[in-house]
Order: C-alpha cells, then structure tokens, then sequence
C-alpha cells in the first residue's frame, strides 16, 4: 500500500515540475528556433525563469471581474488541471509505475481528457466578455468536433492489441511498435492530440491576435497560471499517450530502465509540439473543422474498417 | 502537407545557425559613427564654455526639453547661466545640435543613462559640460566671430579685416 501512495507521490511530483519546466523549454527551444538565445539570465541556463515566472503569478493580483459568474469563474481553471491530472492516473510510466492498472484505461483517458472542454467553456462563459465566450464556443467545438476521431483513430490501436488496458497494449508492442501498421492512426491522433490541447497551430480558442486571449482573456494570476499549467500537462499527457500507444511506452534496449525511455520518447514529442509551434501558421475557424469533419473523420473510420477488415483477414 | 513538414524542418535547422542576438551587457551592439545619444556641452581649445546662450537650442527643441538663461560675464562674452536639459522629454533628434551656432551643443554615441527616477535624468549644466572639443576641435567661436569683446576689438578676429571707418571720406 506504501508503494502506491510513493508512485502517486513521485507522479505528481514529477508531472508538476515536468509542467513548470515546459515554461522554459518552451521558450529556449522556440528561441534556439528563431536564431535567438532565450532566457539564459537566471541561474544556470536560465534555468531558474521558471522559478521566477511562478513567484510571479503568485504575487500577481487574483483579480475577478465585478461582472464575472465569481462561482464558475474561480472553478473553472480547477478542471483542467483536476481532469488532464486524472487522464495521468491511468498512463503506464514504467512495468509497474502505473497508478491504476484500469481495464477501461484507454476509455478513461479519453472521458477525462473530454471533460477538460469544460474549463474552457465555462471559464469563457463565466468572465462574461465578448472575446472570452467566442474563444470559449470555439474551444467547445473544437474540441468536441475533434474528440471524435480522436477516438475512432484510437480504435485501431484497441483492435490490434485487443484491449483497453494502457499496460496490455505496450505488452502488445514488444514485437512491433503500433506506429507501423497503425501510422494513418498515428497521424490522425496526433493531429487531434494538438486540437485537443488547443497548442498552435490549433490554438483557435485563444488567438491572441483575434481574441486577445481567447477563454482566459480575463483571468489573472494563479487562475491564469491553472491553465497555463493545464495546457503544459496536456502537451506531456498527449505525448506519453502517443508513446504509449505507437511508440511501445517503456519498451526500449534494456541498457536504460523502462522509465527512462518512457521520459525521452515523451519528450521528443514535448518537442515535436513546441515545433509545431514554432512553424506553423493557425487556420481560419471554418478551415480547421471543415479539415476535421471531412478530412480526418472519414480517413479515421476508413482507417478503424481496414484495420478491423485486416485483423480479421489474419485471423480466419 | 508536404510544404508544411518541409518547413518544420526548416525551421528545426534553425537550431544549428548563429544567433542573432547581442548578449547586451557583455557584449555592446556596434553603434554607427553619428549615433545620436547623450546630448553635452562641449568647451573650445581653451577650455572654456563655447555656449553663448542664444536660446536657438531650445527654440529648435520640439518636445522642449531644454531650458536656458544666459548671462554675461565681465569681459563681455555670454554663457549661459544654467543650462538644463530633461532627458525623460529628450527624443534625441539633434535639432539642437544643428541650430547651435557656436558647436557647443552634440550628441554624443552614449545612450545608457538609464536611472531609476524621473529626476534623475534632469542634467544640469555641470552633468552637461564635457572636457572635449567635440566633434569640431580647434574650434572657438570668439576667435572667429566679429563680437568684441575684452581683449579683443573688432576686426581683431581670425581671418577678419579691420572694421572700415564709414565716417571717414579716405578711401
């Protein structure tokens, strides 16, 4: 029973700084990409503008607006945060770092990371502001629009390794990784992964220059700071969730422990995000649900029907 | 989609290029040669104050940052009697250096005189005055200039000819 609370303890403990580090990856590795340095003031490496960016929205005025929904509005960055932290529960770390080896983990993740919509709706809708509830009604379809084949290209994934069990579909990738058969499912789920996390180039519920900054327009300090945290956890939980599922989570040469490969492939999808963000330029609204609807939603069950049609062929 | 990975990768590449950036306080930006920075007061070879006090400076300021009161001393020759110029006002166009007369008034390629309050940056006239020629040594006015003043009469001046008497009918 120990071993449980230590393996709760040292996945918060890892996935909080792994979020507040981002502050600083993110930004020295958009740097090194624009020719410029980043922050290299503050200790060692700059290291230590992660420290000060957090004292700072500490310090920072936790101001609600007289017109807000004050309920909703002090709620809202709650969710997203509590739901991105649940989808971790079930996220296979290493052969036995797993908080809860549940039978319905792939449902589960997919449930909690839907619930995180909304933060994004009701903080929108609660700041009462013109900006905040477009950037908010943008977020919901967004996301919903996209949830869809998010799940139906995970399906595929379901179907090779014949289960919903996170720790049972990395056991199913010893032979090969699922990025091989699967890599239109891949593509698709990273697509939606991106969607999903509203990071550029879907970053259409805050658009800063549409909407100044979308959903959390009015929100200032740690509340901000809820989100800004939630947003880096959902770039770590999407990326371990595509090692996990196509790139064989902890599996790896076994010179390193399983963990440690778990952390490198999850953060070369870290990077892989924030160079999504570096290089891309954000859709027009309709461009990126007409994209989702008619592109990646047909291509997603096209993608589940061969794979099931070749599953079977195999079988038989 | 293919234009798209290719400028992923890019822009990924751009990792491996030389930085763009000045790390500032270590390393300064090369400035051009008639860089328009802090604004001084220069002397002339003799060391003293090439300002006149003519007011042009402050005439031609646009945002009227300089203020003056000139005053005369014993032997004849304007200065000014103080000389102020606030800096938080200042935009650095060199208007005053181009309407000053006599060269006093240049700007110099220094621009770090940050201060952490407002009144700090209003330069008097000792904080003005430079021991330098400027940009124009060798230069004093009141050797060149036909103004007459103790020790040196009219036409005594370099490269002047003595005053022609208009009241005589010599030629």
């Amino acid at each position: 029973m120990t071993n449980f609370w230590w393996i709760i303890g040292g996945v918060l403990f890892a996935l909080l700084n792994t979020a507040a580090g981002l502050i600083w990856v993110e930004r020295r590795m958009l740097a090194l990409w624009q020719d410029r340095y980043g922050p290299n003031r503050a200790g060692p490496f700059g290291l230590l503008v992660v420290l000060a960016d957090t004292l700072k929205l500490f310090f920072k005025e936790d101001w609600i607006p007289p017109f807000a929904d004050k309920i909703v509005f002090v709620f809202a960055p709650g969710v997203v945060m509590l739901s991105v932290l649940m989808s971790f529960v079930v996220m296979p770390f290493g052969p036995h770092i797993i908080v809860a080896d549940l039978n319905i983990g792939l449902l589960f993740f997919l449930a909690m990371s839907s619930l995180g919509v909304y933060s994004v709706v009701l903080g929108g809708w609660a700041s009462n502001n013109k900006y905040a509830l477009l950037g908010a009604m943008r977020g919901a379809s967004q996301m919903i629009s996209y949830e869809v084949f998010m799940g139906l290209a995970l399906m595929g994934v379901v179907v090779l390794s014949g289960s919903f069990n996170l720790r049972e579909i990395v056991e199913a990738q010893r032979t090969m990784w699922f990025i091989v058969p699967q890599f239109l499912g891949f593509l698709i789920f990273l697509v939606a992964g991106v969607a999903e996390t509203h990071r550029l180039p879907f970053d259409i519920p805050e658009a800063e220059s549409e909407l100044v900054a979308g959903f959390h327009s009015e929100y200032s300090g740690m509340k901000f700071g809820m989100f800004f945290i939630g947003e880096y956890l959902g770039i770590t939980l999407i990326s371990g969730m595509l090692v996990t599922l196509y790139f064989g989570g902890w599996l790896g040469p076994a010179f390193l422990p399983p963990v440690i490969w778990f952390v490198i492939k999850t953060f070369c999808f870290i990077l892989l995000f924030i160079l999504f963000r570096a290089s891309m330029p954000r859709p027009r609204y309709d461009q990126l649900m007409e994209y989702g609807w008619k592109v990646l939603f047909p291509l997603s069950i096209l993608n589940l029907l061969v794979t099931a049609a070749i599953k079977l062929w195999l079988n038989t | 989609m293919f234009s798209l990975v290719r400028s992923m990768w890019l822009i990924f590449l751009h990792m491996f290029h030389k930085r763009e950036t000045y790390q500032y306080p270590e390393q300064k930006a090369p400035l051009p040669a008639r860089w328009r920075g802090r604004i001084a007061l220069t002397r002339d070879p003799d060391g003293g104050e090439r300002c006149v006090g003519c007011y042009l400076c402050a005439a031609a300021c646009p945002v009227d940052c300089i203020s003056l009161q000139s005053t005369e001393d014993e032997s004849g020759r304007r200065y000014p009697e103080f000389f102020r110029i606030n800096f938080s006002r200042c935009i650095f166009c060199g208007f005053c250096e181009e309407a000053c007369p006599t060269y006093a008034i240049q700007l110099l390629p220094d621009f770090e005189m940050a201060e952490y309050s407002r009144q700090q940056l209003v330069y008097e006239k000792e904080d003005l005055l430079i021991n330098s020629e400027g940009k124009y040594p060798g230069y004093n006015y009141y050797k060149v200039a036909g103004m007459a003043i103790q020790g040196k009469d009219k036409g005594d001046a370099k490269n002047e000819e003595p005053p022609v008497d208009v009241k005589s009918l010599l030629p």
